[in-house]
C-alpha cells in the first residue's frame, strides 16, 4: 500500500509516494530534489521538527525571545517540549545564536535565540 | 530644507535590501526612516522557521532573516537609519514629511523608495453578520500578541481564511497551548502554501473545512460561537448545512493589503482592484523617481522574494538618481 506525504523541505511542497515495506521506505518517488526522499524516509520512521517559540524575558529590550531547538525534535514530543519552555525566563541579554539552555528536555538538542536582547539603556 | 538624494520609507526586509543595492551602486547619502523601534519590520514576529531557502541556501527564522540585512546596513555609514519616524505626506516632487518624537521634519529627496509593506484586511471586509464583541483579531495582529507581547488571545479558536498567516497560527496557538477548532476556506483549496497545511494543521490534527464560510458570529461581550455553512460554486450557501461552532476568538486571514496611500497622495496612479501603483514595470510608479517595492508594490509570497525584487528597487533609484544628474 503506497503512501502519500506532502514535502516540508521548502515552499513548492512536492507530493511524495512511499513504497513502505513495514517499517522501511522502499522507493520514493515525486521529489523534485534530494531533500525531498531524506525527508520522506525520515517522515515515515520517526517525523521530526524544529520547533520555534518564544520564551518570556525580564528587564531586556524585549518582552519575548524568539527561540529555536538547533536540531529537529520528535514530532510527538512538540507540545510536551513547550511544557518546559513555558517554564524558562530569561534576565540576562542574549545574542542571536547564544543557546539559552543546553541539552534542552533531554531530547540531545539546544534551545538557542534567534534574536538579540540587551539590557535597556537608561537614559 | 534639506534634500537627500534618496530616502527609503520602511526598515523591512524590502527597505533593508533597497538601501543596500543603492549603496552598493554608488548612493552615499541615503536616510532609511522606520516608524517602530527596530529595524525588521513584520520578520520580527514571524518566528517560524522557512525563510531564507532561495537568498541564503538555508532555512531561517524570520529574525534571523532580518539579522543578516540589519548588521549589513548598520555597518555602512552612509545610510543614516531614522527610527521611530513615521511618513506623513509626499507629494510629487518627492517632498516628504515625516513625524519623529518631538518634530515634524520635511525634506526632499531626488528619489523616493516606499517599502511601506501592507495591511491585512478585516472582518469588516468580508461581510460577515452577526454582533461585534471582543475576540475578532486579523491574524497578523495576534502573531504580534503572542511573539513580540507574550498575550494568548483566546483559548477556544476558529480562524476564517486559509492564508499562510491563518495557517502558521494555527499551530502558533496550539503550541501556546490554545484549541483551534476549525480553520475555514471558501474556496476549494487552502490560499497558502501546501507545506503549511501539512505541518501547520495536519501535524495537530486541526480541521480544514474547505468551500465553507462562516454565516453569523455570536457573542455579546466576548465572541461566544460562529455559525458556519457549505457553499456551492457560486459560494452562496448550501441551504441545511448551516452547523455552530463554540469559541472565544476568531482569527480572520483573509488577504492582505498594500499600503499605498502615501504614492497615492503624491499623485501616482493607483490600481483601485489591488491597491498597487498602475504601472508596466517592477517596482515603479507613474511618478519618474518614485518607487515602491516589497508587499507595497505587490503581495509576495515569501520573504526573499521581496528582497530579490527590491535589491534590483535599490539599483532602479541609483541609476535614476545618475541619470537625472
Amino acid at each position: 500500500m503506497n503512501k502519500l506525504m506532502t514535502c516540508i523541505e521548502c515552499p513548492k511542497g512536492c507530493r511524495l509516494t512511499l513504497e513502505p515495506d513495514g517499517s522501511h521506505v522502499l522507493r520514493v518517488s515525486g521529489h523534485k530534489c534530494p531533500k525531498g526522499e531524506l525527508y520522506a524516509k525520515q517522515e515515515f520512521e520517526n517525523p521530526l521538527r524544529i520547533l520555534t517559540t518564544s520564551v518570556l524575558a525580564e528587564g531586556l529590550t524585549l518582552k519575548m525571545i524568539p527561540v529555536k531547538t538547533s536540531q529537529p525534535i520528535p514530532k510527538a514530543k512538540l507540545l510536551e517540549a513547550m511544557e518546559q519552555i513555558r517554564r524558562i525566563k530569561v534576565q540576562c541579554p542574549v545574542n542571536l545564536g547564544e543557546v539559552i539552555q543546553a541539552n534542552f528536555g533531554n531530547f540531545g538538542v539546544d534551545l538557542v535565540a534567534t534574536r538579540s536582547a540587551q539590557k535597556p539603556k537608561v537614559s | 530644507m534639506r534634500s537627500r538624494e534618496l530616502v527609503i520609507v520602511g526598515g523591512g526586509p524590502a527597505g533593508l535590501a533597497a538601501a543596500l543595492a543603492a549603496h552598493e551602486h554608488g548612493i552615499r547619502d541615503i536616510l532609511l526612516l522606520e516608524r517602530d523601534q527596530c529595524l525588521g519590520g513584520i520578520l520580527n514576529q514571524c518566528i517560524h522557521p522557512g525563510f531564507g531557502l532561495h537568498y541564503f541556501k538555508e532555512t531561517l527564522t524570520g529574525p534571523e532573516y532580518a539579522e543578516r540585512f540589519i548588521q549589513r546596513v548598520l555597518a555602512i555609514p552612509e545610510i543614516e537609519i531614522s527610527l521611530r519616524s513615521f511618513a506623513v505626506k509626499l507629494d510629487s516632487k518627492k517632498t516628504l514629511t515625516y513625524l519623529t518624537p518631538g518634530k515634524l521634519e520635511t525634506l526632499s529627496a531626488r528619489a523616493v523608495i516606499m517599502a511601506t509593506g501592507c495591511r491585512e484586511r478585516t472582518r469588516e471586509m468580508i461581510h460577515i453578520p452577526g454582533t461585534r464583541p471582543a475576540g475578532i483579531f486579523p491574524a497578523g495582529l495576534a502573531q504580534k500578541m503572542i511573539n513580540l507581547e507574550g498575550w494568548l488571545p483566546g483559548r477556544e479558536i476558529v480562524i476564517v481564511g486559509s492564508g499562510d498567516i491563518g495557517l502558521i497560527m494555527a499551530r502558533r496557538l496550539t503550541l501556546e497551548g490554545a484549541r483551534v477548532k476549525a480553520v475555514i476556506e471558501i474556496q476549494k483549496e487552502s490560499r497558502g502554501l501546501v507545506r503549511n497545511v501539512t505541518q501547520c494543521l495536519e501535524d495537530f490534527n486541526i480541521p480544514l473545512y474547505l468551500r465553507h464560510r462562516i454565516v453569523k458570529i455570536h457573542g455579546r461581550n466576548r465572541v461566544e460561537k460562529i455559525e458556519a455553512a457549505e457553499v456551492n460554486d457560486e459560494l452562496l450557501e448550501i441551504p441545511g448545512s448551516r452547523f455552530e461552532m463554540a469559541c472565544d476568538t476568531l482569527l480572520v486571514s483573509v488577504g492582505l493589503i498594500p499600503e499605498n496611500e502615501l504614492i497615492e497622495m503624491a499623485g501616482a496612479e493607483i490600481d483601485p482592484a489591488t491597491n498597487t501603483p498602475k504601472t508596466e514595470s517592477l517596482n515603479h510608479t507613474s511618478i519618474p523617481g518614485l518607487f515602491t517595492c516589497g508587499n507595497a508594490f505587490k503581495i509576495y509570497d515569501l520573504a526573499d522574494g521581496v528582497t530579490k525584487d527590491s535589491l534590483l528597487a535599490g539599483q532602479q533609484a541609483a541609476e535614476f538618481i545618475r541619470s537625472a544628474s
